[in-house]
């Protein structure tokens, strides 16, 4: 048999992304890669952010956590706290994402039932209820509300007598990501981007300390995007985002190193990895040779990544667990700044303690035990890493080009075809699943009979929802109403005059003014996105 | 045959649906879908507008106990009598409690895109 009858026999390999595979990779697929010019911690950052990465401080372990009430909330604060830990997640449930109060009728049934329930300055300040904001850093998981909450974080600090320029924090508030995939959203696209700047604007004057967005490729993956197009998408979110804010006149440097990203891992290893170290050098560019950022960390791809729930099974849902130990690992020589994990039962049930730990355990394992955090970017200089970064930066930066034709990322979200793009190859996915041309260990391969797995919900606590509901209704007899409508007027005054609403719904919300209310008052002056239907 | 397929509630959940509709268009069928956050109001109005044989919702937020008997008592109001199924991230041991609201069918979690084409295909 020849050499090249030998080669015709092996089956031809593409990632996910469409990018071919070689069975071998040679000094001859790095020559135009300048990777002995790269060094971890300098632009264009393709090795890490930082010179000494995980040595000098190994990532940050942070894992999503909901409770429905304010009053859960403040005694999960207080365990951590006692117990070391200096950051939460703070869930929402789906009312107060969507903006509506507890009592409001399109709310029945949905009050506490996904994540805390907040209506008014009123349930932040029994959340955090004797708890030093100075000491914590709060992430909040809220997207079409967003204004309203970080307003009201804003608020209980100014309340509280602390000094808001010294305050951290983070906010994901990333509206665009909601019209591909998660749906919280609520105004139309430009009105949407015009709220998000309005906080980044906000911050950059009063709050420079806070992190008011973090760009969310990992649920527009998790909606059926390739990798490819979870970084490209991402990137025009954030220059979407970014060009709003110069637009008022900010600097880049005053703003851009206090975005972060938010990725999602799973699929293909390597696939992963060169994602994530060419979309770092693609960034890092991006801001230095167009938004011309002086400052070395406005060049920074911040990121927390993760393994997604969109690569673990409910057939032999152990195997999650090692699946998500791959995943960890990817993250970790890819060089992310924080991590989480879903729980191994999380593709079908609420994740028990037990589950939650063995989340835990995996990426302190990874820390302590296996080494990753010794040097920076271990996988630096490999011939196929190397090769596949360079080729990642070049595919999203020709997926962000194929935006630029759909009208930009704001015009291709009006019109449905960046969802329909995603939700297309969620379907080729999907049916690559149940054919079993796309391999999946317990699901499509070496299956075997199992039991049915015991799916459930936290039980819905309809008393719970009713002294919510009861609450909301007291206080808004007991405030002063005339006060509150003169400043729901003065949103109103400033929407239509087209000013930052941050200083006028802080001061609204001061006096309880509630999420529902404020956002009813934008929603009268804005409208409401009218979803595009492509099927 | 023509099929409405809806989001009920506030939950944003929709790559499943999509993905549904994707699958009953190639089997041959036709297929409109309402969007998101659609009231049980708005979704029978649309089913009557466009003259839907049958209306499949979808809910993985966990309240669709609540909402199949809003939707039950709605379509009773009406006098609406077409088919209708209840899919997402339905518990098994919701699926009796459900069923007992007046659906015709109920897929819970983990049922195979061929098992709903061919129920829809056996109401042909």
């Amino acid at each position: 048999m020849t050499e090249s009858t030998k080669k015709e026999k092996l089956k031809e390999v593409f990632l996910e992304s469409g990018i071919p595979v070689k069975p071998v990779y040679t000094r001859k697929d790095v020559e135009d890669c300048r990777m002995e010019e790269e060094l971890p911690g300098q632009y264009p950052f393709t090795r890490g952010i930082h010179a000494e990465m995980y040595r000098k401080r190994p990532f940050t372990i942070r894992q999503y956590a909901g409770f429905a009430s304010p009053e859960e909330t403040n005694e999960r604060f207080h365990f951590l706290l006692e117990n070391g830990q200096t950051g939460l997640n703070v869930a929402f449930d789906l009312p107060t994402q969507c903006g509506l109060d507890s009592d409001s009728p399109e709310a029945y049934g949905e009050v506490g039932r996904v994540g805390m329930t907040v209506d008014s300055l009123e349930d932040f300040e029994i959340a955090f209820q004797n708890i030093d904001l100075n000491q914590i850093t709060v992430s909040l998981t809220i997207n079409g509300a967003a204004i309203v909450l970080i307003a009201m974080y804003f608020a209980l600090a100014e309340k509280w007598g602390y000094d808001i320029s010294q305050l951290r924090g983070t906010a994901q508030n990333d509206i665009l990501k909601e019209f591909i995939g998660r749906g919280t959203w609520i105004f139309p696209v430009d009105k949407s981007v015009k709220l998000v700047v309005d906080t980044i604007e906000y911050c950059a004057q009063h709050v420079p300390k806070y992190s008011p967005v973090s760009v969310c490729g990992y649920h527009i993956r998790e909606s059926g995007a390739n990798p490819v197009q979870e970084m490209a998408y991402a990137f025009c979110i954030a220059k979407a985002y970014s060009d709003g804010s110069l637009r008022r006149g900010l600097d880049i440097d005053e703003f851009a190193s206090r975005l972060s990203f938010n990725f999602d891992i799973h699929g293909n290893f390597f696939e992963q990895v060169a994602k994530f170290r060419g979309g770092r050098r693609l960034w890092a560019k991006i801001m230095r040779e167009e938004y011309h950022a002086q400052n070395d960390n406005s060049c920074w791809l911040r990121m927390i990544a993760g393994g997604g729930g969109g690569g673990l099974t409910k057939e032999q849902p152990e195997n999650n667990i090692i699946r998500s130990a791959y995943y960890a690992l990817v993250s970790a020589l890819s060089g992310t700044q924080t991590m989480a994990l879903c729980s191994y039962d999380e593709a079908y049930t609420i994740p028990t303690e037990k589950a939650a730990e063995l989340s835990l355990r995996t990426m302190q394992i990874l820390i302590h035990e296996t080494g990753v955090c010794d040097t920076a970017d271990p996988l630096g200089g490999s011939y196929y890493v190397e090769a596949l970064t360079s080729r990642f930066e070049e595919e999203i930066r020709e997926e962000m080009i194929k935006v630029e034709a759909w009208g930009g990322i704001e015009q291709a979200i009006e019109t449905g075809k960046i969802q329909e793009s995603v939700s297309r190859q969620a379907y080729i996915r999907e049916t690559g699943l149940q054919q079993g041309t796309i391999p999946k260990v317990g699901l499509n391969m070496f299956v075997r009979e199992e039991e049915a797995k015991p799916v459930d919900f936290h039980p819905y606590n309809e008393e719970a929802a009713n002294r919510q509901i009861a609450k909301v209704r007291r206080l808004r007899e007991h405030r002063d109403n005339a006060k509150v409508n003169k400043l729901l007027a003065h949103i109103r005054e400033d929407a239509m005059a087209d000013r930052n609403l941050m200083p006028s719904i802080i001061a609204a919300v001061k006096e309880y003014a509630t999420v529902g209310e404020v956002i009813g008052v934008l929603k009268a002056c804005y409208g409401k996105f009218q979803e595009p239907i492509f099927i | 045959m023509k099929i409405l397929l809806s989001k009920p509630g506030l939950d944003g959940h929709d790559v499943g649906v999509k993905v549904l509709a994707y699958a009953l268009k190639d089997a041959g069928f036709d297929v409109a879908y309402t969007g998101l956050r659609k009231s049980v109001e708005e979704i029978l109005e649309m089913a009557q507008k466009q003259q839907a044989d049958v209306i499949g919702l979808s809910i993985l937020s966990g309240t669709h106990l609540i909402i199949a008997e809003h939707f039950r008592n709605c379509m009773k109001e009406r006098g609406i009598q077409i088919p209708w199924v209840v899919g997402g991230n339905i518990p098994a041991r919701d699926v009796d409690p459900l069923m007992k609201l007046g659906p015709d069918k109920v897929f819970p979690t983990g049922t195979q895109l061929k098992e709903v084409v061919e129920y829809f295909k056996s109401l042909t």
